[in-house]
C-alpha cells in the first residue's frame, strides 16, 4: 500500500473533477449537485484515512463535520464576514473537539469504538438543537452567507457565480486531498497501514499504537471539519442534522461503496451517492427505501466497493497475463 | 418542590425502564452475535404499529400479548435472510446493513400506515390518576413500569434456567466452544435475535399508549439505548439494565432544572463512565479490546 | 406515483428530452431551453419524510387538484401547468436549498412553492430571492418570512403567529380566565407565537403566570404539566406542534388536568387532532381554514373533489397547497407574463376569487408585506361532530385584518428591484 494509486488513474480523476461543471449539467444534473460530490467526497475521504488506513471505524464523523460547519457559520454570522478566517475557526473548533475526545475512546476497538463514537456525536448534536439562543436550534443558523474572496489584487465573488465557487471548493479540495496523500506516504502514513494490518505486531515492534490512533483520529477529524465548513458555505445555512448520526452512517457508506482501500475510493462512492440518492428522491417519495436497500445490497454483494472490484478485476487479469 | 424532586426520579425510573427495555434488546443481540442492531428502533415501531392494527379486533391486552410476537417472527425471517450474512464480518458490514434496515423499516411503515400520527386507544382503567394529589400516577404508567419488572424478571429466568438461556449466555462467553458442544449455534442465534426483537415489540406497545404513533417513534430511543448499553458495561445484561435506569433518572432530574440539557446529560454520564471506568460499570475486564 | 401532476409527459421524457438537448449542444456549456411550447412548471419543495411529512403530502394534494383546475381551464397564459415535486426532509436545510436549486437551474421552474417548516422556507427564500423566482410559501408560520425577512418575490398564504394569537386572544380571556401558563415549543415559531400570545393577552387584561421552553421533540411532557397545575392557572396554553402536541394533550389528559384547567392553545390542526384518541380532543384553539363551512358551496365543491381523490376531507394544509398554487396562477394569468417582478407588482394587494380563498370573507395578500390576509377559525375542539371527521367547532370567526397588526408591526421593509 506504499503506492497510492497509479498515475493514470489519477489524471483522471483530476481531469474529471475539473470538468465536472460541464458533464454534470449533461448527465442531467446542475452545478450545486457537482459542488456537493466534491465536498461530502472530501468528507469520505477524510474518514477513510482513519477507516481504511488505519482499520479504525468511526461512526461519529459528522459531530465533527457539523462543528466545522457551526464554526464557519457562526464566525462570519457573529465576528468577522471573512470566508477564509470563518472556515479556520470552524476547522480548529472541530480538530480541538476531536483531540480531546479520541483521548477518551482511543482504547477502545471494533465495535465499542463505533458505539462510543456514535454516541459521543450525538453530544454535539443535541448541543446544536437544543441551545437555541447560540445556534438557533432546529431553524438552523441563518443570517449570513460566504463572503468574496478576497485576493488583494481582485474579488472573486463566490456568492452569485456558482462555477467560481465550485473552482473555489476544488481548490481547498486539492490541497487537502494533496496533504492527505503526502501525510500517508509517510512513515507516519506506513505506520498506520501496519497498525491496521495487525496491532499485535505493531505493538510489539515497539509502536506506541494508541499515539498514532488518536493522531489519526485527529487528522482524520481535521480533513472532515474542512469539508464541513465547506457544507456550511454550500448552503449558506447549518442545521443540526449535519451533525446526526445518519449523516455519520452516510459517509460510511460513501467510503465503503467506493471501496476502503483505495485512495479515490470514497470519492468515487459520494459522487454515486449523492447523484442516486438525488435522482431516486426526485422519482419517488419512497426514496428512502431505496437508499436502504443500496445499503444491504453493498454490504452484501460490493463489500469492497467499486474501486475493489475494478482492482480485483486488473489483478485477475495480470495474473491471466502471466500464465 | 420535595414532592417534584421525588416525583422526577419516579418519572426517570419509569423513563428508565424503557430505555433498559430497549437497551435488554439490543444488548442480547450484541453480546451473542456481534451486531449493533441499528433497525431496533425499527422493530419497536413495527410492533406499536401492529398492536395498533389489531386492537380494534382484539383488545388492548390480546395486541399487548399478539404484536411482540409478530415483531419476533419479523425478527426471526431479517435475521435468516440477512444479518446471518454479516456475522463474523467486520463490524463495520453490521452497522451498515442494520443502518439500511432502519431506513427500509421507516419509509414501509410510512407506505402502509401513512406519516401522520394515529390514535392508539388504552383501557379506560388505566388512562386516569389514581389519586387527584398524585395525579402524575396514572394506572398506565404504573402499568409500563410493573410490565418491564416482570419482562425482565422473566428475561433472567429465561437466561439462567431454561436450556436456551443457558445456551445463549455461554455462546456469550465462549461462541467456539459452544459450537464444538454440538450446539447449533446458527439456530441459538436465531432465536437470540427473535428474543431481542420481541423485547422491542413489546417496548412498541407500551410507548403507543404514551406518546404518538407514528413512523419515527423508535428513532429518539435507540440512542439512549446505546448509551445504557456502554454506561452499563458491554456484555452485562445487569449492567445494561442498571445504564437504562440510571440514565432514565439523570434526564429525569434535568429536564426539572435544565430543560435543554435532558438529552445531553447521558452523554455527559458517558463520558465520565469512560473516563474512569472504560468497560462501563458492571462490564467484564478485556471485553473492550 | 404522486411526483408528478400533468397531462401525459413524466419526468423520465423531460430529463431524457434535456440530456438529449445538453448532448446536441456539446460544444456550448449553457443549456438554452425553448420555452415557447414547454409547460409553465411550479417546483414544490416540501417535506414528504420526516416529522413533517403528513402536512406536506396534504399540501401536495392541495397543489395537485389546483393543477388539474388550472389545466381544465387553459393554463396559464394559455400554456400548460406541471407541477414539479422534492422532498425537502423535514430539517435537512441541505437538502431542501439543494432541491430549491435543483429546481430551478435544472428545471427552470417559473415558481418555487414551500416550505412546512419555516427555518427551510426562510432558507429557501434566499434562494428565490438570489434567482429572482417568484416564491409561495404555504404553511410555514414564523413571521420573519413576511416580516424582518420579507422580500417582494416572496409571498405566504399561512397566517403570521401573531396573527393567530391575536385572534385567539379574546376569545380566550372571556371564556377560561385571565391567568395563563404557557408550554412553549424552544424553536422559532413557538418563542414568536407566546410572545404574540403575551401580547394579545396583556392588551386584553390577562397575565401570564409562568411559562415553561420545553426542547422541540420531547417525548415526556408530564414534569411540565406538574408545574404548570402547581402555578394554578386559568389557563393552560399549548404551543408545540405535530407529534409534540399529541404526546403534550395526550398525557395531559391521562392526568385528567382538563377537568381542573382550561386547556387551549393557538394553532391547532385537523392532522394532530386525528392522531389524538378522543378523550383528548379538548380545548379552544386556533384553525386557519376548516373544511366545515355550511352554506359556502365553493367550499362544498373543493371538500369532495378532495374526498374523491384522497377519501378523506381537506385539512388546513390542503387549503394552504391548494391556494399557493392558484396563487401563482393568477399571478402570472392577471400580469399577462411570466417576469418575476411583473407577477409580484399584481400579486401585492391582489384578492383571491371566492372559488379559491374558500372562506367567509375574500383573502387579500397586503402591500408591503406579501402576507395574505383571510379569515381565521377560532372554536372547540371536540371528540366528534357531525362527522367522524368534523373534529372542530367554530365559535368565532376573526377578520384576518383584525388580526394583522399595522404593517409597521410586521417589521417588513420591503424592498423592490429599480
Amino acid at each position: 500500500m506504499t503506492r497510492l494509486e497509479k498515475p493514470a488513474l489519477t489524471a483522471f480523476v483530476w481531469l474529471a473533477l475539473l470538468t465536472m461543471p460541464w458533464w454534470m449539467n449533461a448527465i442531467g444534473g446542475y452545478t450545486e449537485l457537482a459542488s456537493r460530490v466534491l465536498v461530502l467526497g472530501l468528507a469520505a475521504m477524510a474518514l477513510n484515512f482513519l477507516l481504511g488506513y488505519t482499520g479504525v471505524l468511526s461512526f461519529g464523523h459528522a459531530a465533527y463535520f457539523g462543528l466545522g460547519a457551526y464554526g464557519v457559520g457562526m464566525m462570519i454570522k457573529f465576528v468577522v464576514p471573512s470566508t477564509p478566517l470563518g472556515m479556520l475557526v470552524g476547522v480548529a473548533t472541530g480538530t480541538v473537539a476531536a483531540a480531546v475526545l479520541g483521548l477518551l475512546i482511543v482504547k477502545l476497538r471494533g465495535v465499542y469504538f463505533a458505539m462510543v463514537t456514535i454516541a459521543f456525536g450525538q453530544v454535539f448534536y443535541f448541543i446544536a438543537f437544543r441551545w437555541n439562543s447560540v445556534t438557533g436550534g432546529d431553524d438552523g443558523l441563518t443570517g449570513w452567507k460566504r463572503q468574496a474572496l478576497d485576493l488583494g489584487f481582485t474579488q472573486v465573488d463566490l456568492l452569485g457565480n456558482d462555477r467560481a465557487f465550485y473552482y473555489f471548493l476544488l481548490f481547498v479540495f486539492a490541497l487537502a486531498v494533496g496533504a492527505m496523500a503526502l501525510i500517508l506516504r509517510s512513515p507516519f502514513g506506513r505506520t498506520l497501514v501496519a497498525i491496521r494490518e495487525n496491532e499485535r505486531r505493531a505493538r510489539f515492534l515497539g509502536i506506541p499504537v494508541e499515539r498514532h490512533i488518536w493522531l489519526s483520529f485527529v487528522i482524520s477529524c481535521f480533513f472532515v471539519s474542512l469539508a464541513g465548513t465547506l457544507y456550511a458555505l454550500l448552503n449558506n445555512f447549518v442545521d443540526p442534522r449535519a451533525l446526526r448520526w445518519d449523516q455519520s452512517g452516510n459517509f460510511v457508506i460513501m467510503a465503503v461503496l467506493g471501496g476502503m482501500r483505495s485512495f479515490w475510493g470514497p470519492l468515487v462512492g459520494a459522487a454515486i451517492f449523492v447523484v442516486l440518492q438525488d435522482y431516486v428522491s426526485s422519482h419517488t417519495e419512497n426514496w428512502m427505501s431505496f437508499v436502504g436497500l443500496f445499503f444491504v445490497l453493498v454490504v452484501l454483494f460490493f463489500p469492497r466497493g467499486v474501486m475493489g472490484i475494478l482492482a480485483r478485476r486488473r489483478a485477475t487479469d495480470a495474473t491471466k497475463e502471466g500464465a | 418542590m420535595t414532592q417534584l424532586i421525588l416525583f422526577n426520579v419516579f418519572n426517570g425510573l419509569i423513563i428508565g425502564a424503557f430505555y433498559a427495555l430497549m437497551a435488554l434488546g439490543l444488548s442480547l443481540i450484541l453480546n451473542l452475535s456481534g451486531v449493533i442492531n441499528f433497525a431496533h428502533g425499527g422493530f419497536l415501531a413495527l410492533g406499536a404499529y401492529i398492536a395498533y392494527s389489531l386492537s380494534p379486533h382484539i383488545g388492548f391486552w390480546g395486541a399487548l400479548v399478539v404484536a411482540p410476537v409478530a415483531t419476533a417472527v419479523v425478527g426471526l425471517v431479517v435475521e435468516r435472510v440477512l444479518i446471518r450474512r454479516v456475522y463474523g464480518r467486520d463490524p463495520l458490514y453490521s452497522l451498515l446493513l442494520t443502518f439500511g434496515l432502519a431506513y427500509i423499516f421507516e419509509d414501509v411503515l410510512r407506505y402502509i400506515w401513512g406519516a401522520q400520527s394515529v390514535p392508539f386507544p388504552i383501557p379506560p382503567a388505566l388512562a386516569s390518576p389514581l389519586s387527584p394529589e398524585y395525579f402524575f400516577l396514572t394506572g398506565y404508567r404504573l402499568f409500563m413500569v410493573a410490565l418491564v419488572a416482570a419482562a425482565v424478571v422473566a428475561l433472567f429466568v429465561i437466561l439462567n434456567r431454561t436450556k436456551l438461556g443457558i445456551r445463549i449466555r455461554a455462546g456469550t462467553q465462549d461462541l467456539e466452544t459452544v459450537n464444538v458442544l454440538g450446539v447449533n449455534v446458527r439456530i441459538l442465534r436465531n432465536l437470540n435475535f427473535g428474543l431481542g426483537t420481541y423485547l422491542a415489540g413489546l417496548a412498541g406497545v407500551l410507548a403507543a399508549g404514551m406518546l404518538g404513533l407514528q413512523p419515527t417513534i423508535g428513532t429518539s430511543l435507540i440512542m439512549p439505548s446505546f448509551v445504557a448499553i456502554i454506561v452499563g458495561g458491554l456484555g452485562s445484561l445487569p449492567g445494561t439494565l442498571l445504564g437504562g435506569l440510571l440514565i432514565g433518572v439523570a434526564s429525569g432530574l434535568t429536564t426539572m432544572f435544565f430543560p435543554s440539557a435532558t438529552e445531553a446529560v447521558m452523554y455527559v454520564m458517558m463520558g465520565l463512565v469512560l473516563l474512569v471506568r472504560p468497560r462501563g460499570l458492571l462490564g467484564e475486564e478485556g471485553r473492550v479490546q | 406515483m404522486t411526483q408528478r401532476t400533468t397531462g401525459g409527459v413524466t419526468r423520465r421524457t423531460i430529463i431524457k428530452a434535456a440530456a438529449a438537448t445538453a448532448a446536441a449542444q456539446v460544444a456550448g456549456p449553457f443549456v438554452i431551453s425553448a420555452r415557447g411550447d414547454t409547460p409553465v412548471r411550479i417546483g414544490l419543495d416540501n417535506p414528504l419524510t420526516g416529522t413533517y411529512a403528513a402536512l406536506g403530502k396534504n399540501e401536495l394534494i392541495g397543489c395537485q387538484l389546483a393543477i388539474e383546475q388550472i389545466n381544465a381551464k387553459g393554463g396559464i397564459l394559455s400554456r400548460q401547468v406541471e407541477l414539479l415535486s422534492e422532498d425537502s426532509t423535514s430539517g435537512d436545510a441541505g437538502t431542501a436549498v439543494q432541491k430549491a436549486r435543483k429546481l430551478i437551474d435544472r428545471d427552470n421552474v417559473n415558481f418555487l412553492v414551500g416550505n412546512v417548516n419555516s427555518a427551510l422556507a426562510l432558507a429557501m427564500a434566499d434562494v428565490a430571492a438570489e434567482k429572482k423566482v417568484l416564491m409561495v410559501v404555504p404553511g410555514g408560520h414564523t413571521d420573519a418570512v413576511t416580516g424582518t425577512s420579507c422580500h417582494y418575490n416572496v409571498f405566504r398564504v399561512c397566517n403570521t403567529t401573531q396573527m393567530e394569537a391575536n385572534a385567539v386572544a379574546p376569545t380566550l380571556i372571556k371564556n377560561a380566565g385571565k391567568k395563563w401558563y404557557y408550554i412553549t415549543p424552544d424553536y422559532a415559531f413557538g418563542h414568536t407565537l407566546q410572545a404574540g400570545l403575551e401580547k394579545a393577552c396583556a392588551a386584553n387584561g390577562g397575565s401570564k403566570i409562568g411559562a415553561d421552553l420545553t426542547p422541540l421533540g420531547t417525548t415526556d411532557y408530564s414534569s411540565y404539566l406538574i408545574k404548570a397545575q402547581a402555578a394554578n392557572p386559568d389557563v393552560i396554553i399549548f404551543l408545540p406542534q405535530g407529534d409534540d402536541m399529541i404526546n403534550a394533550m395526550k398525557q395531559a389528559v391521562q392526568f385528567g388536568l382538563d377537568k381542573r384547567f382550561h386547556l387551549a392553545g393557538a394553532q391547532q390542526e385537523l392532522e394532530a387532532l386525528e392522531g389524538l384518541p378522543p378523550e383528548a380532543r379538548v380545548g379552544t384553539w386556533v384553525f386557519e381554514w376548516y373544511w366545515n363551512q355550511p352554506n359556502n358551496p365553493h367550499v362544498a365543491t373543493f371538500v369532495s373533489a378532495i374526498q374523491k381523490k384522497t377519501g378523506k376531507v381537506p385539512t388546513a394544509r390542503t387549503w394552504f397547497g391548494y391556494a399557493a398554487t392558484w396563487t401563482c396562477a393568477l399571478a402570472a394569468n392577471n400580469a399577462k407574463s411570466l417576469d418575476t417582478l411583473k407577477m409580484a407588482k399584481t400579486l401585492s394587494g391582489m384578492k383571491l376569487p371566492p372559488e379559491v380563498s374558500l372562506m367567509p370573507d375574500q383573502a387579500y395578500y397586503r402591500e408591503g408585506q406579501n402576507q395574505l390576509l383571510g379569515d381565521l377559525f377560532v372554536g372547540q375542539a371536540q371528540a366528534k361532530g357531525s362527522t367522524a371527521e368534523d373534529l372542530f367547532k367554530v365559535s368565532t370567526i376573526v377578520k384576518g385584518p383584525d388580526a394583522a397588526g399595522t404593517l409597521a408591526e410586521t417589521g417588513c421593509k420591503m424592498q423592490w428591484p429599480a
